[in-house]
């Protein structure tokens, strides 16, 4: 007998303070077994946002740094300039990363920096009680917009891959989301090409992963893969929407 | 045989696995464990083909997976 599944070895045996079927703890499984099947472990140094995973670090068995809020990719710019020869990652959620930290993505992805994002997009501010997010859904209801996100008030949802996909910095950008096996799969996949891509020095890579916030959602965990299938992925279509051979 | 193994401690009954399990063969468990939760537990091991669908999507890394073969994806 041998183990076909077991924790990553770049992850801590602890106990994750997410909630019941938050699928935060999915995404930091695949990072972590993508950084295995790499064998960059020794390397690799995390940028902890603000939001639900600001204690990401504590998981990832790998050197840390914590950003303030929407800051982690000019800290990663820091991190990586300083030291090329590290793997340098952010894991980010929508708040974080389209809201507060809007101006430090772009600038990031325009100079083609040579890090790589996790960019959790749960369609709300989850950590501090569920409000609107620039990615919350049309018709959302969240605790600041109780008769659900209308566009003529609050605009439509940003669309961060295909927004940054545009900019000549960036090499690799691909939306993938966790709520079924096949998910699953391929968001490793797509993960794992972002670290190969800040390897092999093409560039700026991101991957936006569709994940669920089931407290403030207010659903059962199970409901909430449900409704993202069914609300989520039409509105923010899955794909890759740049790989490096594109990069001019 | 294929086996897998839960910490049930560590499980927080998100019901994910149960949902997931392509044979049908995870329960929640009646009893409540430290955090407070219902743990998922496996009724009929025999029928275990070992494909780790449970434990791939866990977020919690509860379920361990061993098998005679080689490792899968
Ligand atoms: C400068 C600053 N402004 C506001 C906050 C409050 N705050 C903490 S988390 C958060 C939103 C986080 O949402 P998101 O990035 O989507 O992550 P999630 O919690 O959904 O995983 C906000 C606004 C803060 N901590 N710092
Ligand atoms: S509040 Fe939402 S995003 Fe945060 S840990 Fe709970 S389920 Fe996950």
């Amino acid at each position: 007998m041998r183990k076909v599944f077991a924790r990553p070895k770049s992850m801590k045996d602890m106990p994750m303070h997410y909630c019941p079927g938050c699928t935060h703890g999915i995404i930091h499984r695949l990072i972590a077994e993508a950084i295995d099947e790499l064998n960059v472990f020794e390397q690799t140094i995390v940028v902890a946002p603000v939001g639900c995973s600001v204690f990401c670090c504590d998981y990832f068995d790998c050197d840390a740094y914590g950003a303030s809020h929407g800051r982690a990719p000019a800290v990663a710019t820091g991190v990586k300039r300083v030291l090329p020869d590290k793997i340098v990652f952010t894991y980010q959620g929508d708040g974080d990363l389209a809201a507060i930290g809007t101006s430090e993505i772009v600038h990031a992805a325009a100079r083609g920096e040579k890090i790589t994002v996790i960019f959790v997009n749960n369609a709300i501010y989850a950590m501090t009680g569920g409000q609107m997010a620039p990615t919350t859904l049309l018709g959302q209801v969240t605790t600041t917009t109780p008769k659900g996100r209308e566009k003529e008030l609050n605009g439509s949802p940003i669309k961060m891959s295909e927004m940054l996909s545009v900019l000549d910095g960036s090499a690799y950008i691909a939306r993938v989301s966790v709520h079924n096996p096949a998910g699953i799969f391929k968001a490793k996949k797509a993960i794992k090409t972002a670290f190969e891509t800040q390897i092999s020095g093409k560039g700026f890579s991101m991957v936006e992963v569709l994940s669920t916030c089931p407290t403030n959602w207010g659903m059962t965990p199970l409901k909430a893969l449900k409704w993202l299938e069914e609300n989520m992925i039409p509105y923010y279509p899955l794909g890759e929407f740049k790989t490096p051979t594109e990069v001019v | 045989m294929p086996r897998v193994v839960f910490r049930e401690e560590r499980c927080k009954g998100c019901e994910l696995c149960k949902e997931f399990c392509p044979k049908g063969i995870i329960e929640m468990s009646g009893i409540i464990n430290i955090m407070g939760f219902h743990p998922a537990t496996v009724i009929r091991m025999e029928e275990c083909t070992g494909c780790a669908i449970c434990a791939r999507m866990c977020p919690d890394l509860v379920i361990e997976v061993e098998r005679e073969d080689k490792a899968i994806g």
